[in-house]
């Protein structure tokens, strides 16, 4: 077999990367099955690599690679002996046929759907994040375990078994009925923003997060929101991560080190980024269905209008988005920015107070390797200042070394623990 | 579950130790890693190890002996020291290994320790 020329790769890789979601899903949408929906598509693939050197790239990719897919899906079904399935009938071709010149997306748009299947409540969580990306986005089981730090190979079974139980239980391709949009939309979004912070360090608002899968994030927000436009959580969702993106560059300094949010260079962030967010952030605020997501782009705006204003951080402002944050969605990692917030607003020993009253709720053990709460306490210790609190700051700093494992967070952290010791 | 992680890293790491100006960050790093683990109660035993240098390999060979002072020449990663802890699955060992210093400059292995031999 030889080698595609640069004509072909370059056309296949370019509708793998516009293309892919969309072929997958319409297909897997009709066919009801991901993983047979999967192997027709990059059996596709490699005949397009085969063949388009010799016949030329067609003038619609896509529409011959779903052509392809379909001949594929058909074949396995006469080789598995169901032609009568209703389900491969449907897949024949007279349900369209593209016009040989079109070049614009021959067929409709079902990845809202497959969206929904990959965030479905008898989906195991864990799995909802690595599903989308493959499904949707075409990244492979190795790439998207690394993200996630699990073992390639137990990833790999997690994807299958998921995909097995949508094909054997029957889960539906569908949008869920009105009443159910909301709580199912969060789910999705929930398994998006997943990706973008990797649970890497378990940081709520992503100054420490890895930038490993960030654009893919933002690419599955930006068509959350395009394809809900009546979901004022989705378009809060993309504003929350292009307003982190915003911020992104100035993470840190010239020498690779680590500059936290309040330190950072507001002339180094992204203006015209979080000018869009903003204008997102407002229609969606205009439908009047506040949500977590919206709330916590709010803290974010928030904490970049200092860019515009060049006024101190609104810490009173923020504090009190967050408490609105933790009656809604209370999670761990809420209610830890919310205690740095009271502490910076009011005062460290009222944060210290609420990292403390976050301990009682959820007991020490889940807190015991939690880096994002050592790290608020050893700062608001710090701030408080008496002598047994700066020692409490210091045994705290060293279990947030302890827990960290990204290299400059940690040299940051040793630097900040140093300068302790001159108090 | 019991693995173990062993903790690899390049030759000039280890030279940090020696070197004033970068001693206490190193052990400082080190001392507060194991700290976490030992508070997180899923320490079961490790040990770090004195410099590759300082080491010595033994091998036989058609009945006869080889010694040699310090590591084989062409290794790129020395072992620097391992612990063997006790999670509750792969994951959350992989975890542990992601927060060692030495990863993000070396390598760390995790490997299911086997089960004792049954008793005879």
């Amino acid at each position: 077999m030889s080698l595609p020329d640069a004509a072909t790769a370059a056309a296949a890789e370019a509708a793998a990367r516009q293309s892919y979601g969309r072929l997958l899903a319409y297909l897997a949408y009709r066919w009801r099955d991901i993983a047979a929906a999967e192997d027709a598509l990059a059996e596709a693939f490699a005949s397009a690599l085969e063949n388009w050197p010799r016949t030329g790239v067609p003038r619609s990719p896509d529409a011959w690679l779903m052509t392809a897919a379909r001949r594929n899906l058909l074949q396995m079904a006469r080789h598995n002996r169901v032609v009568d399935d209703p389900a491969a009938t449907i897949l024949l071709p007279d349900e369209y046929t593209p016009a040989p010149d079109t070049t614009g997306p021959p067929f409709p748009d079902d990845r809202l759907k497959l969206l929904f299947v990959c965030a479905h409540p008898a989906i195991d969580p864990a799995v909802r994040t690595p599903l989308m990306l493959q499904t949707v986005l075409g990244l492979d089981a190795q790439r998207i375990a690394s993200a996630f730090l699990v073992s390639p190979g137990a990833m790999a079974q997690r994807l299958v078994r998921a995909k097995t139980k949508i094909t054997q239980t029957g889960i539906r391709f569908e949008e869920p009925e009105a009443s159910e949009l909301p709580g199912r939309t969060q789910a999705v979004l929930e398994a998006i923003y997943a990706a973008y912070t990797l649970g890497s360090d378990g940081a709520p608002a992503p100054d420490s997060a890895a930038t490993e899968l960030t654009d893919e994030a933002i690419y599955l927000a930006d068509l959350a929101a395009s394809l809900l436009p009546e979901q004022a959580e989705a378009a809060g969702l993309l504003a929350l991560l292009l307003l982190c993106e915003a911020r992104r560059g100035a993470r840190f300094d010239a020498d690779g080190a680590f500059v936290p949010l309040h330190a950072q260079d507001a002339a180094r962030w992204n203006k015209p980024l979080i000018q869009r967010a903003d204008q997102i952030l407002w229609m969606a605020a205009a439908r009047h269905t506040p949500g977590p997501f919206q709330l916590e782009a709010a803290i974010q705006a928030a904490h970049c209008h200092r860019a515009f204003t060049g006024a101190a951080v609104p810490w009173a402002g923020i504090a009190q988005l967050y408490g609105q944050l933790v009656a809604l969605s209370p999670t761990v990692g809420a209610m830890v920015s919310h205690a740095v917030a009271v502490g910076e607003a009011a005062s460290a020993r009222e944060g210290l107070a609420l990292l403390d009253a976050l301990a009682a709720r959820v007991g020490r053990p889940p807190l015991e390797s939690y880096q994002p709460w050592w790290v608020a306490r050893a700062y608001l210790l710090a701030r408080a200042g008496s002598a047994t609190e700066l020692t409490d700051a210091r045994a705290c700093y060293t279990r947030a070394i302890g827990l960290t494992s990204l290299p400059a967070v940690r040299s940051h952290l040793q630097k900040q623990m140093s300068m302790l010791q001159n108090k | 579950m019991q693995y173990m992680l062993v903790y690899r890293q390049p030759g000039e790491e280890f030279n940090k130790a020696a070197d004033p100006a970068q001693a206490a960050n190193y052990f400082g790093a080190w001392k507060a890693y194991m700290g976490a683990m030992a508070q997180a109660g899923i320490m079961v035993n490790g040990h770090g190890l004195q410099p590759p240098q300082s080491g010595t390999i033994v091998q036989i060979r058609n009945g006869k002996r080889h010694i040699q002072d310090g590591p084989f020449a062409d290794t790129k990663e020395h072992l620097g020291g391992y612990v063997v802890i006790d999670v509750p699955a792969l994951d959350d060992a992989l975890e542990w290994a992601a927060r060692a210093p030495s990863t993000s400059i070396g390598s760390t292995e995790v490997r299911p320790v086997l089960p004792a031999p049954p008793a005879a």
